[in-house]
């Protein structure tokens, strides 16, 4: 089962390394991975897609605890959150197709972010059906070239307002 | 006062207590060992000839301890040659903080002479690691390293030290508080867990204990026989856990796994409630998964989360310290009415009594020295104080089978990876770490061969290590398999050729002895112990024996073979 997990981790070199050292080498998928920095600029936040049956993703969420750079995993599959996914899609786009690619990059609420004589780049963002979608509706055309950003995920506000990761300073007891 | 990070690195080891290091100098090390004879007084260097060597010796000096192990090398092949003992102590969860040199920053990432990404190679086998590259977050990860090395499931950090940063200067200041917003274990056990797991186990009628190395590791032997002696449990450990429950208590069921003893296996098998501490259910001891203790309720005590249900599913798991855990069990116990344990358990006890008489690792004296008959001899001659380590293989197996272990730190083995040439070095670093104490190598004559080259260490510094080679001139345990399990296709196992041990070891200037009878074997073992030098015995056993009884790999722990 296809498990999203969002994880806060410290913003220092080689902590993308041990992440996928740690997936590679215990042989677990990554599907896709998106990392970037959080208002804590020490802090990143990474998103994860990964799947397994429930005790491989324990494994996962358990293994990822324990490396020290990791302050926080989050299994966001089975809770409520909002994904998203940005697409840039090179299209062809000769002159009798070129109004049927903008009709459909309209109706999808996607942007023209390139454009040349023979064709269209367009950028779009949504989940991953929409995306799918749009892939499929403009695969008659002939798609040249496709870049996906993979998913980001975010957990919907608590009612109460709470805030979710907070930074925990540990005391030495010597 | 402004100091160098060679001299940081120093104050540092003195604020954390450090007296002893092992090690091997090089081009990217030159500033540390220049500094190093300011601070002979209070950290002592000893000179290792192979950085294998040099990481096996902190590994033994750690585990005989309990402190942290350290050790210095150079970059390149020095750090690359260190990898193996990194990825031991890692495998058997030790306390070890390894310090490698790295050449300058700026050359980082140039293919530099005797540049590697050791941060890169030892990332899957350290705890953590880092790479100082500024010396003003030198003495925070020094602090920081031996923090993570000591809590915890302890572990080998490694801190990687460019020669520009060592000549560097700054103000140094050791911090006195540590902040790690992202490492936090959990030392307590959920009370809620614990009371559930004291009932489960007053109600078995077939309990038993399932104890590893985190005993020993969390210096939770005493609790652990209490509470074994109080309910009247049997005990089992693994190899890791040999001498955490005393090894002569008629408690003891011996190793379990798969060289483990007939009654253990069988007492695992059948029992109706398994209470593991400070184990992780590993291959070697679960044999076929799906048939490893098939019908009991298993409580699992273990300080690492990942270790709980990664094999075997558990019921009722407990994430804390296996010292503190366990003495909050006792103290529940306490707070209930006393029951006649020996009583309600008797039926079972009977039934192990059975199992025993059944089979128990035994050997028939011949007429070749017998390598099980070397093991008693040394149990009965050394005493229980002495330190043994072990080698990897049918030597290892022996000692866990005929030398009984009371104490805990008293064997120290390569459990996890199963290093061959581990035993040696870290007999040398645990010579060091209690210089009064008998030291005991017990090895095969491969293993030995494999870091001989510290016959020099332990003469230079005059540590009276004892070797007991079990020599049948050969790969004693992969030739046990292939006569087992390839019809006897003998390939690439035999020595043909193989050094004189006792010409090797005086060529080192250590003192070399040899059986060839078996009445010659104690006089042997008494001249060994009798002198304060390092000495090489070389017992030329039979070449036919093997580790029974044996589990077969893929097999259920009551597959065994018994001869």
């Amino acid at each position: 089962m296809r498990h999203v997990i969002s994880v806060l981790v410290d913003n220092e070199p080689g902590v993308l390394s041990r992440i996928s050292g740690l997936f590679s080498g215990r042989g677990f998928n990554i599907e896709s991975l998106n990392v970037a920095e959080t208002l804590d600029p020490s802090i990143s936040r990474m998103t994860l897609v990964t799947s397994g049956n429930e005790q491989i993703i324990e494994q996962i969420i358990k293994q990822l605890n324990k490396l020290v750079n990791v302050i926080k995993v989050f299994d966001l599959t089975g809770s409520d959150f909002v994904e998203r996914e940005m697409a840039m899609i090179r299209v062809n786009a000769e002159s009798s197709s070129r109004a049927e690619v903008l009709r459909i990059l309209e109706i999808f609420r996607g942007r023209v972010v390139d454009v040349s004589p023979k064709s269209y780049t367009l950028e779009i963002t949504g989940d991953e059906k929409k995306i799918q979608a749009v892939i499929e509706l403009l695969a008659p055309f002939g798609i040249i070239e496709i870049v996906r950003t993979g998913k980001v995920a975010i957990a919907r506000a608590k009612k109460d307002g709470s805030p979710l990761a907070k930074g925990r300073e540990q005391k030495l007891e010597s | 006062m402004k100091k160098t990070g060679a001299e940081i690195v120093f104050e540092s080891l003195k604020q954390e207590g450090v007296d002893t290091v092992f090690g091997l100098p090089g081009g990217a090390v030159l500033t540390l060992y220049d500094t190093m004879p300011k601070y002979s007084e209070e950290v002592r260097h000893l000179l290792m000839r192979h950085e294998q060597g040099a990481v096996h010796a902190a590994d033994g000096y750690a585990r005989s301890s309990g402190k942290v192990g350290v050790c210095l090398v150079t970059s390149g092949p020095g750090a690359t040659n260190a990898v193996t003992g990194v990825a031991t102590a890692f495998m058997d969860s030790v306390p070890m903080v390894i310090f490698t040199g790295q050449v300058n920053t700026m050359l980082i990432g140039n293919d530099a002479f005797q540049e590697a990404d050791i941060t890169g190679i030892t990332r899957p086998c350290t705890k953590h690691n880092y790479l100082v590259k500024d010396v003003k977050d030198l003495a925070a990860t020094i602090k920081q390293a031996f923090h993570l090395a000591k809590t915890g499931r302890p572990g080998p950090i490694l801190i990687d030290l460019p020669k520009d940063v060592m000549a560097a200067t700054t103000e140094f200041s050791y911090p006195s508080k540590l902040k790690m917003r992202s490492y936090n274990p959990t030392y307590e056990g959920h009370p809620g867990q614990i009371k559930r797991a004291a009932k489960l186990i007053a109600g078995a009628k077939k309990p038993v204990i399932y104890a590893g190395g985190g005993v020993i590791i969390s210096n939770a032997s005493r609790e652990l026989t209490s509470l074994a002696q109080k309910l009247s449990i049997p005990v089992t450990t693994t190899l890791m856990g040999l001498g955490a429950f005393p090894g002569t208590h008629p408690l003891f069921l011996g190793m379990l796994g798969m060289h483990g003893t007939f009654q253990a296996n069988m007492a695992v098998t059948h029992c109706d409630v398994l209470i593991a501490v400070g184990a992780r259910f590993d291959d070697r001891v679960t044999g076929k998964v799906e048939s490893f203790s098939p019908h009991s309720k298993k409580i699992h005590i273990d300080i690492d989360p990942t270790s709980i249900s990664k094999n075997v599913q558990v019921d009722i798991p407990i994430v804390g310290d296996a010292k503190n855990v366990l003495k909050t069990m006792l103290k529940s116990f306490e707070e209930e009415p006393a029951q006649d344990w020996p009583k309600i358990h008797g039926d079972w006890f009977s039934q192990i009594t059975h199992w025993k008489n059944t089979s128990s690792p035994e050997y028939k004296p011949g007429p070749c020295i017998k390598p099980q008959f070397v093991i008693q001899k040394i149990n009965e001659l050394a005493g229980g104080d002495a330190i043994i380590t072990t080698e990897v293989g049918q030597n290892q197996m022996w000692t866990a089978q005929f030398f009984k272990f009371t104490k805990p730190r008293t064997l120290i083995t390569s459990g996890g990876l199963g290093t061959m040439g581990f035993g040696f070095p870290a007999a040398i670093g645990a010579q060091v770490a209690f210089p009064d104490k008998t030291v005991i190598d017990i090895a095969g004559d491969g293993s030995f061969q494999m870091n001989v080259q510290e016959l020099a260490t332990a003469v230079q510094y005059n540590l009276p290590v004892k070797v007991a080679i079990l020599n049948n001139h050969c790969l004693g345990m992969v030739r046990q398999w292939q006569q087992l399990f390839c019809d006897q296709r003998y390939s690439q196992t035999i020595f043909e050729v193989a050094p004189d041990f006792v010409k090797l070891a005086e060529a080192y200037g250590a003192v070399g002895l040899r059986a060839t009878k078996t009445e010659e074997v104690e006089p042997i073992i008494r001249e060994a112990l009798s002198t304060r030098k390092t000495v090489v015995m070389d017992f030329l056993i039979d070449p036919n024996e093997c580790v029974y009884p044996m589990v077969p790999a893929g097999a259920a722990l009551t597959e065994m073979l018994l001869v």
